[in-house]
């Protein structure tokens, strides 16, 4: 393996990690969930992308198999779902913030409530 | 260098995977915990991958890709059933 080809696969999986991290980081720190959707959603996929590419990298230096395409199914497949995942999470809690089933919701509704009769 | 990288990798997963589960722990609300949980599949994908760098073997991409899989349908599972009250329709 030689020193560039080490270079970049390095770099790869220390991008990728702190991508993830990042990800992590916004998931805990980010006040509101629509908030904190993001961070997993889009930091985190593109860190667990870079560590796959830098493992695909990796693997098809090392091997004198070939290129190595083990890596690119997980690769595409969290690609696909990502948005997916992102979707249905955020309609289930819309769904549940208007239904007033939501840790914070029924307070505030039954605050309201008398005030209006 | 690539050791160091892989060390520090490590350290970053792992600290990622702690907030993970201090979200997973906290709540407040049932989403928040299924989208830490799913956060906690897809990171430990990134640590099974970096293990495999480091000890220098393929036979986790199997594994990588069958926790991707679970950990979609397990996500889509639980938001349909927020959703509809139930799983199939």
């Amino acid at each position: 393996m030689s020193t560039a080809t080490e270079f970049i696969i390095s770099a790869l999986i220390v991008l990728g990690a702190l991508f993830v991290l990042l990800g992590s980081v916004g998931l805990a720190r980010l006040p509101d969930f629509f908030m904190r959707l993001h961070g997993p959603t889009k930091a985190t996929t593109m860190g667990v992308g870079a560590t796959l590419l830098a493992s695909a990298i990796y693997f098809s230096v090392q091997d004198s198999e070939g290129v190595s395409l083990h890596e690119l199914a997980p690769l595409f497949f969290l690609f696909i779902t990502a948005p997916v995942t992102a979707y249905l999470l955020a309609k289930a809690a819309l769904h549940r913030r208007s239904d007033g089933r939501s840790s914070r919701q029924p307070a505030q509704a039954s605050e309201h409530e008398p005030r209006q009769h | 260098m690539l050791n160091a990288a892989i060390e520090v990798a490590f350290v970053l997963i792992a600290a990622a995977l702690a907030l993970n589960i201090y979200r997973l722990l906290v709540g407040p609300d049932t989403t928040d915990r299924i989208l830490a949980l799913d956060t906690l599949g897809i990171n430990s994908i990134a640590l099974l991958v970096l293990y495999g760098i480091s000890s220098n073997s393929t036979a986790y991409f199997e594994v990588a890709l069958l926790l991707a899989l679970l950990g979609f349908v397990g996500t889509v599972a639980l938001c349909k059933y927020l959703l509809r009250g139930d799983i199939s329709e």
